[in-house]
């Protein structure tokens, strides 16, 4: 065993089980930390695979922006109050037909893997800033495109949302 | 593969992650001497000079005094995430340094030594990951402690770092129209070879000036613990060394944001008017390492002269000069840098 496959059962050890802390934890402020760490092992992942502009941006946009606005509605909605859990039983199912789903996905996609040769180093550079860079503006620009005005129509959508009650007024 | 590694080559990182993280920590610890100082200077006072000779020991009897104080931890509160949130702050305040550097090559026993720990290609976009994570610590702490003032210090802490840090990435991003590179070494390396960066992009480094600023908690945007609103912001309940850690990851942000600063926009290491190759290697680094330090002393000294001139702005004033100002600004710089670069096609 050499180290990149240590590194790498540390990460996936550190990313499953905080996942599981997450949907484990009774209060929303502790399942959000635990995202947070899952975050962080998933960039660990992405430094592995030698894409380190993916691995730093998913810190900055999810773990740096996106869960601090989380933490942020979470801290301000319920002050140490334990939530009460889901009592809707019909909600339960539906969450276990879809869970139960992506499971079966996930369950396919393992017994695929190659175990003999879980890691390799350096494999592929796309995840570098340049080639990512030549890939979306070369041969991925209108997908690159269409997804920008679809942030674009989201982001007015929340402006729209946001200032909903001063214009009926 | 780990013993493939070169031995010589880890010790060799260790060493310079142990100095990097010790001067930082030093120069924190006497920046806040030197906040007393220039405080009292500009109100016509003498400031510490009682402690050892011109005062030079105060910041020892500070330390010493905040380690004999009694710990408090609050009843209700989460007792982990309380002492997690001053540790997060004082982590992250120290991970920023990893990717500067701090000089040229030295040669030691035979051996060229880069002075700065990791040449990564992403460099810059490091600082800013970890900058955006700094957050965590006080917010984490915030929560924590239990208490009204404290979450309102925190939340004003994380909204007003969000906010201002949408304008810094902006004005980073014209900057890195006009360098082509995301490492901090080559910034520096181009800057020795051209006019430094602040000559293409002024309004882009007034810009991340102000952000700075407001990324620090440094006043005028010293919000998140103003004192007459909310008793002492998100550290309220923080007492001993915890507060310390606070107070003092603090100066540690301000030295880093003022290395980063001195990096981008004025040279780094780079002596100007001067060209540092025609020396021997090792003077040519020590030279170096003087050139950013000054530049970083002279940076500290805006920080404070700031802090004892201009008063706290209102929340509000805050967010207006965030959104409605720097962000446009910014995006205007964004577009005119490229421009320019597309007409005279540099």
């Amino acid at each position: 065993m050499n180290l990149t496959s240590i590194i790498f059962l540390l990460l996936s050890l550190m990313a499953v089980g905080s996942s599981l802390m997450m949907i484990s934890s009774k209060s929303p402020v502790h399942s959000v930390l635990w995202l947070i760490v899952v975050f962080f092992a998933i960039s660990g992942h992405y430094i592995l695979l030698n894409a380190q502009f993916l691995a730093i941006v998913n810190i900055i946009v999810y773990a740096g922006a996106i869960m601090v606005l989380f933490l942020f509605v979470v801290m301000l909605m319920n002050l140490n109050a334990e939530t009460e859990p889901i009592k809707n039983y019909r909600l339960q199912l539906v969450g276990i037909v879809a869970g139960g789903t992506l499971l079966l996905i996930i369950i396919y996609a393992v017994m695929k893997i190659d175990v003999e040769n879980l890691v390799e180093m350096k494999v592929g550079d796309a995840g570098l800033i340049k080639n990512l860079g030549m890939n979306l503006f070369k041969n991925y620009v209108l997908p690159f495109e269409i997804s920008s005005v679809l942030f674009l129509s989201a982001m007015i959508g929340a402006v729209v949302i946001g200032k909903k009650d001063e214009l009926s007024k | 593969m780990m013993l493939a590694m070169d031995f010589a080559f880890l010790i060799e990182k260790l060493i310079l992650i142990v100095v990097v993280v010790f001067a930082s920590l030093g120069i924190a610890m006497y920046t806040t001497f030197a906040e007393r100082k220039v405080a009292a200077i500009l109100q016509d006072r003498r400031g510490p000079n009682r402690a050892g000779p011109f005062g030079l020991l105060q910041p020892l009897a500070d330390g010493m005094k905040l380690f004999f104080k009694e710990e408090i931890i609050p009843n209700f509160s989460s007792k982990t995430l309380f002492i997690l949130g001053p540790a997060l702050a004082m982590l992250t305040a120290c991970m920023t340094s990893a990717v500067i550097p701090w000089g040229n090559k030295v040669e030691l026993f035979g051996r060229s030594i880069d002075l700065q720990i990791a040449d990564v290609n992403i460099g810059i976009l490091y600082v800013f990951g970890v900058v955006s994570l700094g957050v965590y610590g006080i917010m984490i702490g915030a929560w924590a402690s239990n208490n009204k003032f404290s979450l309102m210090g925190g939340l004003r802490a994380a909204s007003q770092i969000i906010s201002y840090e949408l304008a810094m990435g902006i004005s980073m991003i014209a900057l890195l129209m006009v360098t082509g590179t995301l490492s901090l070494k080559e910034m520096v390396v181009q800057q020795q070879h051209g006019y430094w960066n602040v000559v293409y992009q002024p309004l882009g480094f007034l810009i991340f000036l102000i952000c700075a600023f407001a990324e620090c908690n440094r006043t005028p945007f010293d919000l998140p613990e103003a004192e007459n609103e909310l008793i002492g912001g998100y550290h309220t309940e923080y007492s001993s060394m915890k507060l310390g850690f606070y107070l003092f990851s603090e100066y540690i942000n301000m030295f880093i944001s003022s290395v980063v600063m001195a990096t981008l926009f004025f040279g780094g290491y780079d002596l100007p008017f001067f060209d540092e190759s025609t020396l021997a290697p090792n003077i040519a680094a020590i030279i170096g390492v003087a050139a950013l330090m000054a530049k970083v002393i002279a940076f500290i000294f805006l920080f404070m002269w700031v802090r004892w001139t201009i008063p706290r702005f209102r929340y509000d004033q805050l967010m207006h000069l965030g959104w409605r100002i720097l962000i446009p600004l910014a995006l205007f710089n964004m577009l005119a840098t490229g421009g320019a670069i597309l007409y005279f096609g540099k």
